[in-house]
């Protein structure tokens, strides 16, 4: 029994995890119809730049992270408008070779800039350490992970679901040309709605940099993981990224804790199964 | 300053004797792609021992043309070879960080009479597959068999083994198992991890389930091995009073500063630390770092490849320049000098190093960065790889 709660325990964390990291991506692919593969680099960018301001300015936990979301964002807003704009509407296949050819320039400069060698965002003493759950201990860090997952999810769900902005950026998803003549001004809703994509893919990156460690080939080493999760969830779906990832979560903890020579055969052996059922992943819609 | 040097190169070059050849070193490795940093160190070490001893051997010049092979990649590894071979007229073949690689060269080495140096590549049986195979690195077995003895010294009798699931793994395991049946130590378990997992939570769970007193876990360096020892502290098995034994690997040098406080007392074997205590290497550290740019990035491959240098000098020096990649090997056989990382020969035999191992300790210098500190040395090493082999 004690063994199930701790794999449950272990499930959650990295589940949620893996949630906050890939919902941007879910809410770029399925909202903005954009196959945004360059999504990990902007999660590793974010990573950087909590990385440079937390260990080599020595600010703190939560300023770091600040910075590094409203960072990204920054660096993010000329390649939204310069080559990103072009690609909405645009065939998958144009957006998947324009998306991975932004992916691999930012790794050759983040490896020019920051060199190939690991990088860490130290925690604050806070974070530190781990706590006590009574049948077994959990690192501290992974609960923050939990809470900012669950919080993500909330707020999310409440900006989409009952906000004007919510509205209006569902509108423009559904027919734009109808939208933007009802008054919408669609450029900026596309905007914002990036903005706020790569700003969470910025927090995942963070929250996420002790279970998966910024180096510059982070971009391309966790890119399919995500893609799972936004196909197995459904694209756009935040509830239903956040069953996915609990769900591969729980399949991959106990799959390494039971059977780990099959490696990661249930993981995908579970994508498949699912992805049969539900073409358009557990939540997805259809058109 | 750069033209005065170019200058006196070109002066040089011109008053030499009318004799004089190019000898061309083929060095094939990671140079671009997530393994870049070990290519690096390749050329740093090739770049430090150049400078050290001069880009010339009798009257010869020698010029190292590299190729990048930026992941294990056996059937383009082998073509690069072939047309540094052919077309570059290369006399040595060195380099090599993954052993399919190297193992795709070898059937070629005979043909083209060049003999083949391999700077890391590190499973045992890459020497048996050609006469003209010599390593300067370290194999799996060498580095994983003294840390067998080392945990039992310490009083455990009951470990746990742990490894990524690829080749070097399988060979860490069976080689700390030999090693530690053979010392009388059981172990209880034997784990192999995927190599792409990012989540060691539930392994370390299973470590604590296993009653085991210690566990053994070989990972290749690089982003898992921060997980691998972030989840062994977090995980509080360092409280249970579950000892971690290793190979270097876990605590290669340019991972250090992103382990940091983690890896604090962990204690690994290995044949190089940066810090070895040696005139030599204090000499090869100086120019290796400079070679390389930021000194933090400096780990063992530099080494090999220095080493692997100094053999491809001496064997140019046994032949006089002449292409006879028989005779080249032949020369360095019994071959012993000095190296960084200590006193070495070249196995008669096997054509393998043999070395020191060192059991390290991670401990904080005066400056707050973080070394791998010598406490203990198995002098000798062969490679007990090869006897299992047969």
């Amino acid at each position: 029994m004690q063994t199930v709660f701790s794999i449950a325990v272990d499930a959650l964390a990295y589940g949620m995890v893996l949630f906050v990291i890939s919902i941007g991506l879910s809410v770029t692919m399925g909202l903005m119809r954009v196959v945004n593969l360059a999504h990990g680099a902007f999660a590793m960018i974010g990573g950087y730049i909590a990385s440079y301001a937390a260990r080599d300015m020595g600010l703190g936990y939560g300023f770091a992270l600040m910075i590094a979301v409203f960072g990204t964002i920054l660096i993010a807003i000329p390649i939204e408008r310069l080559l990103y704009r072009r690609i909405y509407g645009a065939p998958e296949l144009t957006q998947v070779l324009m998306t991975i050819g932004i992916t691999f320039c930012i790794i050759g400069i983040a490896n020019y800039v920051f060199g190939p060698t690991l990088k860490t965002i130290p925690l604050p003493s806070g974070l530190r350490g781990s706590v006590d759950l009574g049948f077994r201990s959990i690192a501290t860090h992974r609960l923050f992970a939990i809470l900012c997952g669950l919080a993500v999810a909330a707020a999310l769900w409440y900006a989409i679901e009952k906000t004007a902005f919510g509205v209006k950026l569902r509108a423009a998803v559904d027919n734009a040309a109808m939208a933007a003549a009802l008054g919408v001004r669609t450029e900026i809703v596309y905007a914002v709605s990036f903005a706020v994509a790569v700003g969470l893919a910025a927090l995942g990156g963070v929250v996420g940099a002790e279970l998966l460690p910024v180096e510059p080939y982070y971009a391309l080493r966790y890119m399919v993981t995500f893609l799972v999760v936004v196909s197995v969830g459904g694209a756009g779906s935040i509830p239903g990224a956040l069953v996915a990832c609990l769900l591969l979560g729980g399949i991959d903890t106990a799959g390494r804790y039971l059977v780990p020579e099959f490696g990661e055969f249930f993981f995908y052996l579970a994508v498949i199964a699912i992805v049969c059922v539900f073409p358009r992943g557990l939540a997805g819609r259809t058109r | 300053m750069k033209r005065t040097i170019l200058a006196a190169l070109a002066a040089l070059v011109m008053s030499g004797t009318a004799e004089a050849d190019t000898i061309k070193v083929g060095v094939i490795g990671p140079f671009s792609g997530p393994f870049a940093l070990q290519g690096k160190n390749f050329k740093a070490g090739i770049d430090a021992y150049m400078a050290l001893n001069g880009s010339k051997v009798g009257d010869d010049d020698i010029e190292v043309i590299y190729r990048d092979v930026p992941q294990a990649d056996p059937a383009q590894s082998k073509a690069l070879a072939q047309e540094l071979v052919v077309k570059e007229g290369v006399q040595y073949l060195a380099g090599f960080y993954f052993t399919p690689d190297a193992m795709a060269v070898t059937p070629l080495l005979e043909q083209g009479n060049v003999p083949l140096v391999i700077m890391n590549a590190a499973t045992s049986a890459i020497v048996t597959k050609s006469p003209l195979v010599v390593r300067t690195s370290f194999t799996l077995w060498q580095t994983s068999t003294p840390i067998a003895k080392v945990a039992k010294d310490a009083g455990v009798s009951k470990v746990i083994s742990v490894v990524s699931d690829y080749g070097p793994g399988v060979d860490a395991e069976n080689a700390f198992k030999k090693g530690y049946e053979a010392v009388g130590g059981e172990i209880v378990e034997a784990i192999r991890m995927p190599l792409a997992t990012n989540d060691f939570s539930p392994i370390m769970q299973r470590i604590k389930d296993s009653g085991a007193e210690g566990v053994f876990a070989f990972l290749p360096s690089g982003p898992t091995t921060l997980g691998f020892v972030k989840a062994y502290n977090e995980n509080r098995l360092k409280d249970a009073g579950i000892k971690l034994f290793a190979p270097g690997d876990l605590t290669q040098e340019s991972d250090l500063p992103a382990l940091g406080e983690a890896a604090l007392g962990l204690q690994t074997t290995f044949h190089y630390a940066v810090s070895h205590d040696s005139p030599e290497n204090k000499t090869f550290v100086e120019a290796a770092g400079k070679a390389i740019g930021n000194p933090a990035e400096l780990s063992f491959p530099a080494v090999g490849a220095y080493d692997g240098m100094h053999v491809i000098y001496k064997m140019i020096e046994a032949t006089g320049g002449e292409q006879d990649a028989q005779k080249a090997v032949d020369a360095v056989k019994g071959l012993s000098w000095t190296s960084p990382r200590g006193p070495v020969s070249i196995d008669p035999e096997s054509r393998h190093i043999i070395q020191n191992i060192y059991l390290r300790e991670v401990a904080k210098a005066e400056d707050g960065s973080y070394y791998n500190k010598e406490i203990q040395t198995f002098e000798k090493q062969g490679d007990p790889g090869l006897a299992a082999l047969k």
